[in-house]
């Protein structure tokens, strides 16, 4: 199953690997800005777990990148009923934290699953795509697997980004495979529509801080102090660094507290303020080169399911980063989204660096044409 | 296929790219100023410190109002939740009750500690200060308050303090940067004076948290203290006036002949501005405009009043300047004047016999002036009651309040607002100064100021040393020399209307009014509501007067009775606090 030989150290993706490394630390340094305490005395120790959880983060994608994906791929059935088991779990045993229940602790360890899952999701619907010769058509069993399922399990918790974030990839990859448009409109228009429609799990179902965020986001300035602070903040956030920013610590509106979620899903806020146009404008060019990155993998990658899975896992790291960015620039709605690699937060780290771990695996492993 | 929607999807990335790009150009560069502006704005606040008002003294140097120190007990909302409210009830004797409506009432931001108590005793602040350590975040503010030590005494004058209105801050923008709380002088000389009186606030720029915890010092500019002010006035005359008064109504007014300072201003009933100090009551406010009494209403310049004999003087004046009598020619005074079917009494109803000059103005003889109006006729009589100040406004600034400007009546005048000719018998009244004539005590005080003085209207002031001329009637000095001692018989002769004015301190000189509020004589004495208006106007020494003088006391009775003696004890007290100054200036 391991195998590690020289030819394989040297068709490591290096450069992927250098890109999240990159954005990590500038993760991290980040978090340490952002946590900055507004008077003297210790600082908050976010900036040291989240250099524990790179550390981790890091071994486990080395030992991911080193599997041979075929493995992967053998085994991507059982992992995604592993990967709904772990969302059931939630439902009956999880812990709440703002109204939603995401956590699992096993022992001492919380994680939430949903981080988990949306890569199980890529690997085992990429295999279901690449197994089957559908001819444009996917089976309503499938459907139900793959899309409404993961869908109601995220929706109850409620993790709405989560639920949205699982039907754009069964979306992407569907598009990817040539399944019939027909098809994937309907599971488009089913998902938009059950919104309003289905109203036991929508609207009527949402949670307060949910209907305010989608409220806050039509029209920030309904209440700058309250359902629309977030948005505002973090434009004036933003919006303060001007051209070169603040500089480096120099932030005032993470440490003084008026960013909320400064650390986590604001933290592009925090970087834009110190470091300015010029620096964010870098910082996603950084993003950039890693999608593109991404996709070239999988244009490269020697069969359908490395294909499948490559696309699957870019597309997701890019639909976080959109929505993130969009919404810390007050143009999309504030769902909870983490910007990828460089957020506060232990189990999205090490899931999104095990999902970049894949894609070095599919990147390095282009040219063994024979399988195992 | 797969490969050609990969391609797409690299499209589709840069797209979204080039959107984020756009956003965050708009952000920080088209709107990056107005967002470094936004951000300031959260972490830094300005906070004003009051400013102590300058002090207003009076002529002789005595303080009429003083700053005290001012003691609240406030707290920290943050705080205040930790804390067992019981306990700190128990601290400040209050209840729980009063604690949770201070809480309630507070603004909701956490930066402004909660006032739970103000005006604490000193007792009070040293039992806070001992348990303080048991109460994190309780404290004791000082704040400075207005004290009036004179109280009700020279209130009209001195006035009192308000906050500021959204009219004022529209009219003077620098208002604006005072703190949100200060009171400004809104009446009297706390208002004419504001500017000078009310100083600079200092300024502290701080750096908060969002939650508005004061993190940092940037910036602190001290407050300047406002300028001290020395005003006209005297203090014991208007001691001596309210005592003079009791609790009678009316007014009394009283100048320096050659300068127009004002000396004393007196309007009673008065009111005690210390009621204003921390922004006046609903309650007390409430009290104060629906007493019937009207103490808010300055009858020194605000009431007008038929002038009744005091009003001779301008007559007088009028008769021996145009020469339509000799001081000497007698004129008999029968008790009465007849004319067509109406009959024009005299005070005396057995008439005065024979009577030159002096001896009519001294013992008031209606007769007499009837027959000098008669001469005049009443466009000379308005010429010289108008040439004095009387029928216009004198000018004095005495904020907020609207003075009033009396009336001088002339035949155009009845035509116009009457509609009806005028009579042989308004002449007649008028020169008797009953009728439709009708003044403020101020302008009867700038009036025999300026016959005195040889012609002069100054324009009347509380600016110490201040003097501004506004008109000249010409008064030959033999005329000046009849009057005064006519004026001096008015007080001093056995048979004047004045005596009660006579002074053991100094030579008096005046002339007694009496309006005419009920036409039946028995009446006037016995019902309080239709009595009598009493006037006294005067001057001492009247050989060279240093103060001229103006009493009217409502519903008093007679002048001579009622405003007499006010006068003399007004002139009495000027004439001992300039001894005083006299022997301060000696020692």
């Amino acid at each position: 199953m391991l195998k590690i030989n020289k030819r394989l150290f040297k068709n490591f993706d290096w450069i992927t690997f250098s890109l999240i490394i990159t954005l990590s630390i500038i993760g991290i340094i980040t978090i340490y800005s952002a946590t900055k305490p507004p008077l003297d005395g210790g600082h908050p120790d976010f900036y040291t777990k989240q250099m524990l959880w790179l550390l981790i983060s890091v071994a486990a994608l080395f030992i991911v990148a080193a599997i041979d994906y075929i493995w992967i791929y053998r085994f991507s059935y059982p992992i995604y009923i592993a990967g709904l088991l772990m969302l059931a779990a939630v439902l009956i045993a999880g812990k709440t934290a703002m109204g939603a229940e995401r956590w699992l602790s096993i022992g001492p360890i919380s994680f939430q699953p949903v981080e988990f899952f949306k890569v199980f999701f890529i690997i085992a619907f990429s295999a279901y795509l690449a197994n089957n010769h559908l001819a444009g058509k996917i089976p309503v069993k499938s459907l139900f697997i793959f899309a409404l399922l993961p869908f109601i399990l995220l929706i109850k918790q409620p993790h709405l980004g989560g639920a949205m974030l699982v039907v754009s990839l069964f979306v992407i990859l569907s598009i990817l495979k040539g399944i019939n448009r027909k098809i994937i409109t309907t599971v488009l228009a089913i998902s938009i529509i059950s919104i309003p429609f289905v109203s036991h799990i929508f609207w009527e179902g949402l949670k307060d801080y949910q209907k305010n965020r989608l409220v806050a986001f039509m029209d920030p300035s309904i209440d700058p102090s309250g359902i629309g602070y977030h948005i505002n903040q973090s434009k004036i956030t933003i919006g303060s660094g001007g051209v070169f920013g603040k500089g480096y610590l120099q932030g005032t509106q993470g440490p003084l507290r008026f960013l909320p979620e400064k650390h986590t899903d604001f933290i592009f806020s925090v970087f834009a303020e110190e470091w300015g146009f010029i620096g964010s404008l870098l910082l996603m060019g950084i993003y950039l080169m890693l999608f593109l990155r991404g996709l070239d993998t999988a244009a490269r990658a020697k069969d359908e399911f490395g294909r499948l899975v490559a696309t699957g896992i870019t597309a997701m790291f890019f639909i976080y980063f959109c929505i993130n960015i969009g919404m810390t620039l007050g143009i999309m709605p504030v769902v909870g989204m983490p910007l990828p690699f460089m957020s506060y937060g232990g189990t999205a780290l090490l899931a999104n660096f095990i999902a970049a771990g894949i894609l070095i695996n599919i990147r390095t492993r282009r040219f063994e044409l024979f399988y195992p | 296929m797969l490969l050609k929607r990969i391609k797409i999807g690299a499209y589709i990335v840069i797209a979204a790219f080039l959107i984020l790009g756009f956003r965050l150009w708009q952000l920080q560069i088209m709107e990056g100023e107005r967002h470094k502006r936004l951000s300031e704005d959260n972490r830094l606040r300005i906070i004003k410190t009051p400013a102590p008002r300058g002090i207003i003294y009076d002529r002789n140097g005595v303080p009429v109002v003083r700053n005290v120190p001012f003691f609240n007990a406030v707290i920290t909302a943050d705080s205040l939740m930790a804390l067992d409210i019981n306990a700190i009830a128990e601290l400040l004797w209050l209840t729980r009750q009063d604690i949770e409506a201070k809480i309630r009432t507070s603004n909701n931001s956490p930066f402004v500690p909660i006032r739970l108590k103000q005006g604490l005793t000193f007792q009070e602040v040293a039992r806070i200060e001992a348990r303080r350590s048991d109460f994190p975040g309780l404290s004791v503010e000082t704040e400075i308050k207005r004290e009036y030590p004179f109280g009700k005494v020279g209130a009209h004058v001195i006035g009192y303090l308000g906050k500021i209105t959204l009219s004022q801050k529209r009219n003077n923008p620098h208002l604006n940067d005072f703190p949100p709380d200060t009171l400004i002088g809104q009446w009297g000389v706390e208002a004419l004076f504001d500017n000078k009186l009310r100083g600079i606030p200092g300024e502290k720029v701080i750096e908060v948290d969002a939650l508005g915890r004061e993190l940092h010092l940037i910036k602190k500019r001290q407050p300047v203290k406002g300028q001290n002010v020395q005003i006209s006035i005297d203090i014991n005359i208007q001691k001596a006036v309210e005592d003079a008064f009791g609790d009678k109504a009316g007014a009394l007014v009283a100048i320096k002949p050659d300068s127009g300072e004002i000396l004393a201003l007196q309007s009673l009933p008065s009111f005690d501005p210390n009621l204003f100090s921390m922004g006046i009551s609903y309650h007390d406010w409430k009290s104060l405009t629906e007493d019937k009494k009207k103490p808010l209403l300055n009858r020194a310049v605000q009431s007008q009043y038929p002038p009744a004999s005091t009003f001779k003087l301008i007559t007088a004046i009028a008769a021996l300047e145009e020469g339509v009598i000799d001081a000497t020619e007698k004129i008999t005074c029968t008790g009465r004047i007849s004319y067509g079917r109406w009959t024009f009494g005299c005070l005396r109803r057995e008439g005065h016999g024979s009577v030159d000059f002096h001896r009519a103005f001294v013992e008031s003889c209606n007769v007499y002036f009837y027959e000098i109006g008669r001469r005049l006729g009443i466009d000379r009589i308005y010429k010289y009651a108008t040439a004095l100040g009387l029928g216009k406004t004198t000018g004095i600034e005495i904020m907020p309040i609207r003075e009033r400007q009396g009336l001088i009546p002339n035949a155009n005048w009845k035509i116009e607002s009457r509609d009806m000719p005028w009579y042989l018998g308004d002449t007649f009244i008028s020169a008797i100064g009953q009728g439709y004539v009708s003044v403020t005590p101020i302008q009867m005080a700038i009036a025999v100021a300026a016959v005195l003085n040889g012609g002069y209207i100054y324009k009347p002031t509380f600016v110490l040393n201040d003097r501004k001329l506004i008109n000249t009637v010409r008064i030959k000095p033999e005329t000046v020399e009849i009057m005064k001692k006519a004026l001096y018989g008015v007080v001093n002769n056995p048979s004047g209307t004045g005596q009660k004015a006579r002074s053991e301190i100094t030579a008096i000189g005046g002339k007694t009014g009496t309006v005419q509020v009920a036409s039946r004589r028995k009446d006037l004495m016995t019902n309080e509501r239709i009595r009598s208006h009493g006037w006294f106007i005067g001057a001492a020494p009247v050989e060279s007067p240093e103060i001229a003088i103006s009493v009217f006391v409502e519903h008093g009775g007679r002048g001579g009775i009622v405003a007499a003696p006010i006068a003399r004890k007004a002139i009495d007290a000027y004439m001992k606090s300039k001894e005083q100054r006299v022997q301060g200036v000696k020692e």
